[in-house]
């Protein structure tokens, strides 16, 4: 019972994973088999602790060791690609997803182990109530981050040059020398201005695996022109340090504003990112 | 490889162009003369693409071929 809902709680958490990872099948049977076993972990803990074997809990500690090595594996294999990608993922962003789907690991076991616990006591009707309820909470819980969308406001504006220097509202992106790219910039680029709400939303932003994250949404939704070897069309995001908006500057294969918006909006916000200093009293005073 | 504003790594200046010599000074890279401004772009356009860099311009005359 706990193994069948374990198993299927993994797959509900997969197939919601559109950021386009892991997009092919090798990456689903990965950690489809790999949520199995942590759900048959969870299952079996309940009937082997009721039989009074205790050597039960150190199977789960193993578990956790080897979900670990999941979030190794992730992290490596993704490490891999970023280093021949022309608009990379950022180290934050990746730390991000390994974290992910260690935790989800750690979820399908919590689901497995919550459902044969009622089953156990009440019976597989309950079993079945209960690991429904568990796979609602973590799904809403746990798979609803945060948004750049929740944290700033984005509003699409028309780059420009000053001279040399491709401009976004007020902020430098950065100097174009040939002018047959800075016409092409002028008249294909699109940019938006990501203003924060608050002071958290400044300090997430000013992280740079932040606007990294937000760079290769938005390069990967409305595809980059970024080149090898010309880094003139290079998606770049640069921050306004007096008000800390960000500009992002984008040369897309489909110069469409509104979705470079919407694409920014749908931006997670990284957990290494993420800051909350107003909670801090000393933040709170500075920022009066 | 080139990882534009993802790390912070310091760059590579790779190479000065110019059309007035008298404005650069030193040297550590090569410097090009050219012998007007069309000749200067295009010599910095095609380094930039050689080298897989970024022409910039300084506005007073002397492009900078830099590697992010």
């Amino acid at each position: 019972m706990g193994l069948g809902i374990g198993t299927i709680s993994r797959i509900v958490l997969l197939k919601n994973d559109y950021r386009n990872y892991p997009g092919y099948p090798h990456g689903y049977v990965t950690h489809i088999s790999l949520g199995f076993i942590a759900a048959a972990l969870g299952a079996v803990a309940v009937p082997a602790l009721v039989e009074k074997e205790y050597t039960a809990v150190t199977f789960l500690a193993l578990a956790a060791q080897q979900f670990r090595e999941i979030r190794n594996m992730e992290r490596e294999s993704l490490k891999k690609i970023e280093n021949i990608s022309l608009v990379p993922r950022g180290e934050g962003y990746i730390e991000g997803i390994a974290r992910v789907f260690e935790s989800r690991n750690y979820l399908v076991m919590a689901t497995a182990l919550g459902t044969s616990i009622a089953t156990y006591l009440a019976g597989w009707i309950y079993g079945l109530i209960a690991g429904s309820i568990i796979i609602a909470i973590s799904y809403s819980f746990f798979m609803k981050g945060k948004v750049v969308g929740d944290i700033a406001e984005v509003v699409p504006v028309k780059p420009y040059f000053k001279n040399t220097l491709l401009m976004v509202e007020d902020i430098v992106i950065m100097n174009v020398g040939l002018p047959e790219s800075r016409e092409k910039i002028e008249k294909e680029g699109i940019a938006v201005l990501i203003k924060p709400k608050d002071d958290n939303a400044r300090a997430t932003l000013h992280d740079p695996s932040q606007r990294q994250a937000i760079i290769h949404t938005g390069a990967t939704l409305l595809g980059t022109k970024a080149e090898i070897g010309e880094q003139e069309w290079t998606p770049l995001a640069r921050k306004n340090i007096d008000t800390g908006e960000i500009g992002f500057f984008l040369l897309a294969n489909e110069p469409d504003k509104m979705a470079l918006v919407e694409a920014v909006n749908r931006t997670p916000v990284l957990e290494s990112a993420k800051r909350n200093i107003l909670s801090t009293k000393v933040s709170r005073y500075a920022a009066d | 490889m080139n990882r534009a504003g993802d790390n912070l790594e310091d760059g590579v200046l790779l190479a000065v162009v110019t059309t007035q010599k008298e404005k650069v000074y030193g040297g550590g890279v090569p410097i090009f003369l050219a012998k007007d401004k069309k000749e200067m772009e295009s010599i910095s356009l095609l380094m930039s693409r050689l080298f897989k860099a970024m022409a910039h311009d300084l506005e007073n005359g002397v492009w900078v071929i830099y590697r992010q």
